[in-house]
């Protein structure tokens, strides 16, 4: 096989039909048009037109999709998972870093789409080389750190040039919120893949970097990598995810009053002193680790002991924190030791939910069992504030389904209230809310989002840049920063280098590899893939103008004071609106 | 001459920039399989990763190995490759004692470090040096620290 072209004008898709274990690979559309990433999986899914069919059909397909900058350029190491989502039914996507992207890309991959259901569960290896089903049934219920364990086991050769995708028991299961875990530290956490995924009968999916590429003549690539390395490893904006890494933001939030704690009854509390960046990183950070091709390093791992006996009998785990674990399964629970709040992440992680949805639906229990509206006969353990041990026991319940109270708080806090009442404190903004209680646009911007992710555009920081309540200028600048990103959710970039990756610059590095096509159309392009994917998310049920903020969120009180109902709600009317103009309605 | 150590792997992030610096300036090729330098997680007791690499052996035992003159003998240890004289017989990786050399499946040909130093500046840890073949002797610790470059101020901060 001679090298792959870097600059093909199509995109180069491997499609797996787990139930008849085929395997096809297929040029598909221009690149110049749907470019990669989130803009490829869409188009993908288009393409499918089985946006009509339920989102459980078997022949739903979960896309995994690079980009044309993949790999080639520092922080290009992102992939894009496409789905429909099982927590509410709609056409989404989640990002992951890992080995993922990297490998898929020396696959000699754009995509891999994989559809249908496998008879037995069932590991996927697939490579530039191979593509291959083996047959787990032992591995049912197996942990995520088991399964990884054993599915590297089943290639030989290849350590370090490939990925290691798994589902755990939540996945398997069929949870709302199941994740994916891609090489043990990184997710595609939001919106249940790892329930697409078990629905598929697939325990997990090895990809092996197996392939090369060829690389334009001439300097202007390699000196244009070059300079970007050093762009991002010698600014303080890069130094600090790698130093504390996002954690840092507990204190500053907690000061601000926009850190949700007990589900939100408050955003302050004297507690975050246990529990700051710097402290979590004196006390118990192991090392970092990076995305393979990121030099940042941003993954922090804290080392947690354990004693697992009455004598000196302990074990130790390297447990990944962020961020928004420490939120939702620290703050939001008002559990305030570190030590415990691993534990939590650790849990979380065997049994492959996504730590931030399941921490802020246990919240919501934890609230509803405070007022009486569930006891323990729901809940099958006590869930207080500030008492882990009910919680960690509680996530092992989420994940196995086991009663009719954890099978609907795993379709999320607004399906449990649905039964038994205290709707109006679910902090669920088109889904479990994420750590930021900055205000009016961030809860709109979350609840109305593509992804309802916080990172789908930056309310967050327009809350608190921004003092004056003009809905028209936070919608402009809604708009304007999805764009962005779009541009850069197509390439795939991590969204830490977004400032590092302007327009020009993501122009500069197309061109220099010989796609100056894509390059000279770029922003149109974006546009242009920003609107199909809200065509998608509306024709798969999604109805910006019955998107609505629970009541919590009007009760709480940030640097800024009370939240202001009337600016919230005419932010949320204009933007509904753009989304539906973007969808073509 | 000069060639490569990789004395501070306990720092490595597994970032692979080096990998991908000499895929990309070695070879003019995009992968993890053509390239002199593997990065793998070391797994066990240990975390972080380890490097494949060559150790620069004088006598190189894949030179003797090697029926052509693809692979010969460099000053001051490791090898020089020629890739257009070589078989694809893949004997050389099979008696590289530190599994330095990887057997690219497309083509069939040997990749190998030789020693040119490309790739050091990328590391933004220092874990791997370009070192004069004096200091090959020298233990790890001895060999200069050079600035760990990401924590290095310098220049407009982009946020
Ligand atoms: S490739 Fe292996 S055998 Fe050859 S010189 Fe390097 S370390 Fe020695
Ligand atoms: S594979 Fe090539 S370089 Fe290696 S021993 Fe055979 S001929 Fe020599
Ligand atoms: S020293 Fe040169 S040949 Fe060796 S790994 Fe680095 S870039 Fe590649
Ligand atoms: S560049 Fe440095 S930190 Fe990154 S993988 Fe190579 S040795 Fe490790």
């Amino acid at each position: 096989m001679p090298p792959i072209d870097i600059a093909r004008p199509f995109s180069r898709i491997l499609h797996y039909d787990a139930t008849s274990g085929k395997a096809r690979v297929e040029e598909f559309g221009l690149r110049a048009e749907h470019l990669g990433g989130s803009g490829l999986a869409a188009a993908l899914y288009e393409a499918s037109g089985l946006a009509a069919a339920s989102p459980d059909a078997e022949e739903q397909p979960i896309i995994f999709a690079v980009g044309p900058l993949t790999g080639l350029f520092p922080l290009m190491s992102k992939c894009v998972c496409g789905f429909r989502s099982p927590y509410n039914g709609q056409w989404t996507e989640s990002h992951a870093g890992g080995r993922l992207a990297l490998a898929l890309r020396f696959a000699g991959y754009d995509a891999l789409v994989v559809t249908g259901r496998a008879s037995e569960l069932s590991c996927l290896i697939v490579g530039g080389h191979r593509v291959r089903a083996v047959p787990v049934p032992f591995l049912r219920g197996a942990d995520v750190f088991r399964t990884g364990k054993y599915m590297r086991g089943m290639v030989k050769g290849f350590s370090g040039h490939r990925s290691t995708i798994r589902i755990g028991r939540a996945g398997e299961n069929g949870v709302g919120f199941a994740c994916i875990n891609v090489d043990s530290f990184r997710h595609f956490g939001r919106l249940g893949s790892g329930a697409v995924l078990g629905g598929k009968n697939i325990k997990g999916i090895q990809v092996v970097g197996d392939s090369v590429s060829a690389l334009p003549p001439g300097k202007s690539y390699p000196s244009l990598v070059r300079d970007i390395q050093l762009a991002v490893t010698t600014t303080s904006a890069m130094r600090k995810y790698h130093d504390l890494g996002t954690p840092e933001n507990l204190e500053p939030l907690n000061k601000l009053h926009a850190l949700p704690w007990r589900n939100l009854q408050k955003t302050s509390d004297s507690g975050i002193s246990d529990m700051t960046g710097q402290r979590i990183a004196e006390d118990l950070l192991l090392r970092q680790s990076a995305c393979a091709g990121c030099p940042v390093g941003c993954i922090h791992i804290a080392l947690l002991r354990e004693q697992f006996g009455d004598e000196h009998d302990y074990l130790y785990k390297q447990v990944p924190y962020d961020y928004e674990p420490l939120f939702s399964l620290g703050t939001m629970l008002h559990i305030t030791d570190p030590e415990r709040v691993l534990s939590l992440m650790d849990e979380t992680e065997k049994t492959g939910l996504d730590c931030m949805s399941a921490g802020v639906a246990l919240a919501w229990a934890a609230e509803a069992f405070e007022k009486g509206l569930v006891s323990e006969k729901e809940t099958l353990v006590p869930l207080r504030f500030g008492e882990w041990e009910g919680f960690e026991t509680a996530l092992r319940h989420l994940a196995g389904r086991d009663n009719d109270f954890y099978r609907l708080l795993g379709q999320g806090a607004l399906a449990a209230a649905a039964c038994y009442g205290g709707d109006d404190f679910a902090c669920v903004l088109g889904q479990e809310m994420a750590g930021y209680a900055t205000g009016e646009v961030f809860f709109v911007a979350q609840t109305l989002g593509f992804r309802h992710s916080h990172l789908d555009n930056g309310g967050y920081s327009f809350d608190q840049t921004v003092t004056e309540k003009d809905a028209g200028a936070a919608v402009k600048y809604l708009l304007k920063d999805e764009h962005d990103r779009v541009m850069l959710t197509c390439m795939v970039a991590c969204l830490f280098a977004r400032k590092v990756y302007t327009t020009e610059k993501l122009q500069e590095c197309l061109s220099s590899l010989g796609l100056e096509d894509m390059a000279g159309v770029l922003p149109e392009a974006a546009g242009a893939v920003r609107d199909l994917r809200w065509k998608l998310k509306m024709g798969t049920g999604f109805d910006p103008q019955k998107a609505r903020i629970p009541k919590r969120f009007t009760e709480i009180t940030t640097w800024k004071g009370g939240i202001d109902a009337t600016y919230m709600e005419e932010t949320r009317g204009l933007y509904s609106r753009e989304i539906l103009r973007m969808g073509g309605r | 001459m000069k060639h490569l150590r990789t004395p501070r792997m306990d720092r490595c992030i597994g970032c692979q920039c080096c990998v991908l610096a000499c895929a990309r300036l070695v070879h003019k090729l995009h992968s993890w399989t053509t390239a002199g330098i593997h990065i793998r997680s070391s797994g066990g007791l240990t975390t972080g990763f380890e490097a494949d690499v060559c150790v620069a052996c004088e006598p190189a035992p894949c030179a003797q190995t090697c029926p052509t003159a693809a692979l010969t003998q460099r000053k001051g240890g490791g090898v020089i490759v020629r890739h257009e004289l070589c078989l694809r017989c893949g004997e050389c990786a099979g008696v590289c004692p530190v599994k330095a050399i990887q057997m690219e499946q497309d083509s069939g040909l040997p990749y190998l470090c030789v020693h040119c130093g490309q790739c050091a500046p990328f590391c933004p840890y220092g874990c791997i040096e370009f070192t004069d073949d004096a200091d090959r002797d020298a233990p790890d610790d001895a060999i200069p620290v050079p600035s760990v470059r990401i924590r290095k101020e310098s220049g407009h901060a982009p946020n």
